[in-house]
């Protein structure tokens, strides 16, 4: 096998880890195991992230390896497990749609990107394309988390897993600027902030953190 | 980009430097009141910097350009955040008697207020696709704590509804930015260049096609949540009615501008490409059922704020409907009704303001006989609401004119929903108006002895209110012609 | 003349090794769980003990609870000798296909469960449905592993499946690696180990296969007994031949390679059976509502197997 054929291998193999614990954020009942696999994920994009750098030649993306390893697979599980432990939240999820139904939407989902991102990027690389059909389904698969999961905390951990998948995206596109993937992981970082102030700020008007609670207002019914 | 003497002179310099600068000076202000006339002074400043561009139009760099389409822009999100500003001191001067908004709150206010206005203004200023794409994010960041500021269970429900959709947006939009760049990249190189509107532009005919139209779908999603295009408003009418007033005007008039214009962007670049996806039939449909959806839900809103915001998503729908239709006049028609609106829109909502404190409610049930009890502020706000419903001689009637005629002229089919539309939305705003406006004038506890502003303040409140309306009537007679001809060489290039 | 040999050596290979392969897995978890455990040839004793005594049936038992241990025990020896052990040139590797394989696996239980219906008591009719329950799932994410993989090497021959992974054909395929990962779900779920049903288990209502042989003993115990040590070997095997295939002796190999391709097969079976053995220590038995999650989730695993071969092969 050349150096080229086992670098598609690779990249190809660490993109799908990154999809596969998208699948098993979907998988989980207990809150700290939802925590547990997105700090997982993390840190294989950080994985995905250093691989591409080796192979791209592209030292920043070094950068945005550590930034995924240390932001997104240590800090943000971290406070997201200090809020949990904090709001004292119930630690199973509730679930808007029965985990089987919700796994089989998410294989349909990963097939459609397949089937939308291959045949439209006929001209770029294996690895780009590859790269862009896995990053989709892992931000098809997080946007699937928010909208069948009814816990705030898990709803955010579905966004922070869509974001998981751009910068998957990120790292696969050859020379992307740094400035662009400092930003998003800064933006992240902000949102992630704002998220903790909220759930506070929820669970002081609404005594609980589930978002069935909130809809109740739904723009005004008079 | 940081070197030192030329771009001293480079107003682009302080139209951003000014805001951000403010907002770290402002978040440590102790005294609201000092930092609310702050925020007019440096508002003021970004104001007069950005009219320093009509003389000097710096020189297109890879981070940040000024063109005949983001000029008029930056100039009138100064202009109405100097305004904003303005009416905001008033406004707080009043919340805080009323005890609703401790200091603390404050200071954050008016820190976010200014960095707000450097994340729009960095993004209609953008060259870089990414950049502009960190600065709506950023946008959506630095007001959702604003609207969730009152604590109220509606203004958590609201700030929360408002921060997930807009950053699930956000996320399809940066989605789209890097198929852009993976568009870009083989005929462009790597790195910053690629990322480079100025430069993207010149190329953009030989990008691949499919792989642009794949993009634009998913950058009108993501930008078009922002927008409030339907289905995806949700968000728009609770997060524009539970924040403080000056927010709501700022949120309506310039937000929903800043992110319709980083879709034109990339239409742009659709339109240099024949090959892409057509982008009209698009923007058209979403267009067409925001119309609809918000002229209908107009009649059934029984708070005031929440009017007006239905009232956005649907001129927000008349916008992209127009740009949709393509062609000179359309996009002409298109980019007239940006400005109108935001000028009229903001306008309304300083009204609403000081309703809304005079009268101590929000509902529009409780609210009656204005021009009775208030002359200056009714009149105001009748005038207003004439404006904002499309009635001549205002800037609005102008712009909605000409969608109609030109959609006349090419599909006319297509023009019967729209003129329905617009016939719906009338009704119902001249409907509520009327029920707000005359009649026997409600109690208005807000202005009892004692809780009554002084003159100063209360025609500090008044004067953008005027202003505003002033404007949009002069633009609605005549418009200057370097205007004219900055919306006819956009037209042309948005195809 | 050699594969008949091979092939005869082999048949015997597969169901007389399986005893020890299961003493092996039995000892590991009592030592670390702290006791001193049985003797590795214990099974064999066993076996032999319950052959030499009496086979008492209950009154209400038809010709089928008399014939199904015959049957099962047939049925996974006859799959177990479909899946090449040490070497690929055997006297019945043409007739060999996977999907027969599962095929008479299928039969096993097929007739396992009637058996445990049959006789009328209630752990009977518990451990047949909650048998199937299990297969449900658990059969078509067995035949997606198998279709990948016979897309892949195209063919469903066990022995030209080894063929073509010992050619170095397939990289770090992702495909394979999911294979992988839910074979070994598979796995787990159709032996009855734990998460799925724990084999020691002397409380009825946890139980899942032991409930279904529960009326049997003498021969009869004991034939059941041998298939689902045969079954256990035999996945074993499976997941041993297919994706860790190196050290096999192919067609035409001399007496050394022949006896090198047989200690590789034990040497990699026992670590398989000792990686068993500290699994079943490690982790905890799931509720019985679990286990469609938990398959589902092999029968997903397999599926985007088969959706990535296509991913890789659009290059």
């Amino acid at each position: 096998m050349s150096l080229g054929h086992f670098a598609y291998s690779t990249a190809h193999l660490i993109g799908a880890t990154v999809l596969m614990m998208g699948f098993g954020l979907l998988y989980q009942r207990r809150m700290t195991a939802v925590i547990n696999t997105y700090s997982f994920q993390a840190m294989a994009l950080a994985a995905a992230a250093a691989w591409q750098a080796y192979v791209q030649n592209a030292p920043h993306l070094y950068a945005t390896a550590a930034i995924a390893l240390v932001f997104k697979g240590m800090l943000v599980p971290f406070a997201l497990n200090w809020l949990v432990k904090q709001l004292g939240i119930h630690r199973t999820v509730e679930t808007a749609l029965g985990i089987g139904p919700t796994m089989i939407v998410g294989v349909g989902l990963v097939a459609l990107s397949i089937v939308l991102v291959l045949p439209v990027t006929e001209s770029a690389t294996a690895m780009t394309r590859e790269n862009l059909a896995l990053a989709m389904s892992v931000v098809l698969l997080g946007l699937l988390m928010m909208i069948t999961r009814r816990n705030a905390v898990t709803q955010v951990v579905g966004f922070m897993a869509l974001e998981n998948g751009l910068i998957l995206a990120a790292v696969g596109a050859k020379g992307m600027p740094l400035v662009v993937e400092i930003s998003i992981a800064f933006s992240v970082l902000v949102a992630m902030t704002l998220f903790g102030i909220f759930f506070f700020r929820i669970r002081e008007r609404f005594d609980t953190l589930d978002l069935a609670y909130l809809e109740t207002f739904r723009g005004e019914r008079q | 980009m940081v070197q030192l003497p030329p771009d001293l002179l480079n107003p682009l310099m302080w139209i951003l430097a000014l805001p951000l600068s403010g907002a770290a000076f402002l978040a440590v202000v102790p005294r609201w009141r000092q930092a609310a006339w702050l925020n007019v002074l440096i508002s003021l400043g970004t104001f007069l910097a950005s009219l320093a561009l009509f003389s000097h139009r710096p020189e297109p760099g890879n981070l940040l350009f000024i063109d005949d389409f983001n000029i008029y822009l930056v100039v009138l999100t100064a202009f109405v955040g100097f305004t904003t500003a303005m009416f905001s001191a008033a406004y707080i001067n009043r919340e805080s008697k009323s005890k609703r908004l401790s200091p603390k709150h404050l200071r954050f206010y008016h820190a976010m207020y200014q960095a707000f206005l450097f994340t729009m203004l960095l993004a209609l200023t953008a060259n870089n696709i990414g950049v502009m794409w960190v600065a709506v994010e950023a946008a959506t960041l630095t007001t959702v704590l604003m609207v969730s500021l009152y604590r109220t269970r509606e203004a958590i429900e609201a700030a929360w509804k408002y921060f997930i959709l807009c950053s699930v947006g956000i996320g399809l939009a940066l989605f789209g930015t890097i198929l852009v760049y993976l568009a870009a990249q083989p005929v462009m190189g790597d790195g910053a260049p690629a990322m480079a509107w100025t430069l993207m532009i010149k190329r953009a005919s030989l990008f691949q096609p499919e792989l642009m139209s794949l993009a634009f779908a998913f950058l009108l999603v993501g930008y078009g949540t922002k927008v409030g295009l339907a289905p995806l408003h949700a968000w728009l009418p609770d997060a524009h009615a539970e924040g403080p007033t000056p927010i709501s005007a700022v949120l309506s008039g310039l937000l929903l501008n800043v992110a319709l214009y980083a879709i034109l962007r990339f239409k742009m670049l659709m339109a240099v490409n024949p090959q892409a996806l057509q982008p009209g039939p698009l923007m058209i449909g979403m267009g067409c059922s925001s119309i609809f959806i918000a002229a209908f839900m107009l009649y059934r809103r029984g708070d005031i704020k929440r009017l007006f915001a239905y009232s956005s998503v649907e001129h927000m729908g008349i916008m992209t409907f127009a740009f949709g239709m393509g062609g000179p006049l359309a996009n002409f028609a298109g980019l007239l009704h940006m400005t109108m609106h935001s000028l009229v829109k903001s306008a309304i909502f300083f009204a609403v303001g000081l309703i809304t404190q005079a009268t101590g409610t929000k509902r529009i049930a409780d609210i009656r006989g204005l021009t009775a009890s208030q002359p200056l502020l009714g009149w105001c706000f009748v005038v207003g609401v004439l404006a904002i419903a499309g009635l001549p001689p205002m800037g609005i009637f102008m712009s909605e004119f000409l969608v109609v005629s030109s959609t006349f002229e090419r599909n006319p089919l297509l023009a019967v929903p729209v003129m329905l539309g617009l016939l719906v939305t009338f009704g119902a705003l001249i409907l509520r108006m009327t029920g707000m406006a005359f009649g026997e004038p409600s109690p208005l506890p807000g202005l009892d002895i004692g809780k009554r502003p002084s003159a100063f303040t209360y025609s500090v409140g008044m004067l953008p209110m005027g202003a505003h309306l002033l404007l949009a009537l002069a633009a609605g007679i005549y418009l200057p012609e370097p205007l004219v001809v900055w919306f006819q060489s956009v037209a042309k290039m948005l195809g | 003349m050699t594969a008949l040999l091979w092939g005869i050596i082999h048949t015997w290979l597969v169901v007389g090794f399986a005893p020890f392969i299961t003493g092996l897995v039995r000892l590991v978890k009592a030592r670390l769980q702290g006791r001193r455990g049985p003797a590795l040839v214990q099974p064999y004793r066993d076996l032999w003990r319950l052959l030499q005594k009496e086979s008492l049936m209950a009154e209400s038992a038809s010709w089928l609870a008399h014939l199904a241990p015959y049957l099962v025990f047939v049925a996974v020896w006859l799959a177990a000798t479909i899946m090449p052990t040490f070497t690929t040139d055997m006297i019945l590797t043409p007739a060999a296909d996977l999907i027969a394989l599962v095929a008479l696996l299928g039969l096993a239980r097929f007739f396992t469960a009637l058996a445990g219906l049959d006789v009328g008591t209630p752990f009977g009719g518990l451990g047949a449905s909650r048998e199937m329950f299990i297969a449900s799932l658990g059969e078509p994410a067995m035949l997606m592993v198998i279709f990948t993989l016979s897309l892949l090497a195209h063919t469903t021959s066990p022995a030209n499946l080894v063929i073509f992974v010992l050619a170095g054909n397939v990289g770090l395929e992702v495909s394979v690696g999911l294979s992988l990962a839910a074979m070994l779900m598979v796995a787990i779920a159709e032996n009855g180990r734990i998460p799925i049903d724990n084999p020691a288990t002397h409380l009825e209502l946890t139980m899942v296969h032991e409930a279904m042989v529960l009326e049997y003993s003498g021969r009869h115990l004991a034939l059941m007994e041998a298939a689902a040590m045969t079954r256990l070997l035999l996945f074993m095997s499976i997941i041993v031949c297919v994706f860790f295939p190196w050290g096999i002796a192919a067609a035409e190999a001399s007496l050394a390679e022949v006896a090198l391709g047989l200690l590789a097969w034990v040497v990699k079976v026992s670590i398989l059976a000792v990686v068993l053995a500290v699994f079943e220590t490690l982790i905890a038995k799931m509720r019985v509502f679990r286990i469609a999650d938990f398959l589902g989730g092999a029968l997903l695993l397999a599926l985007l197997a088969t959706i990535f071969l296509y991913v890789s092969k659009a290059e």
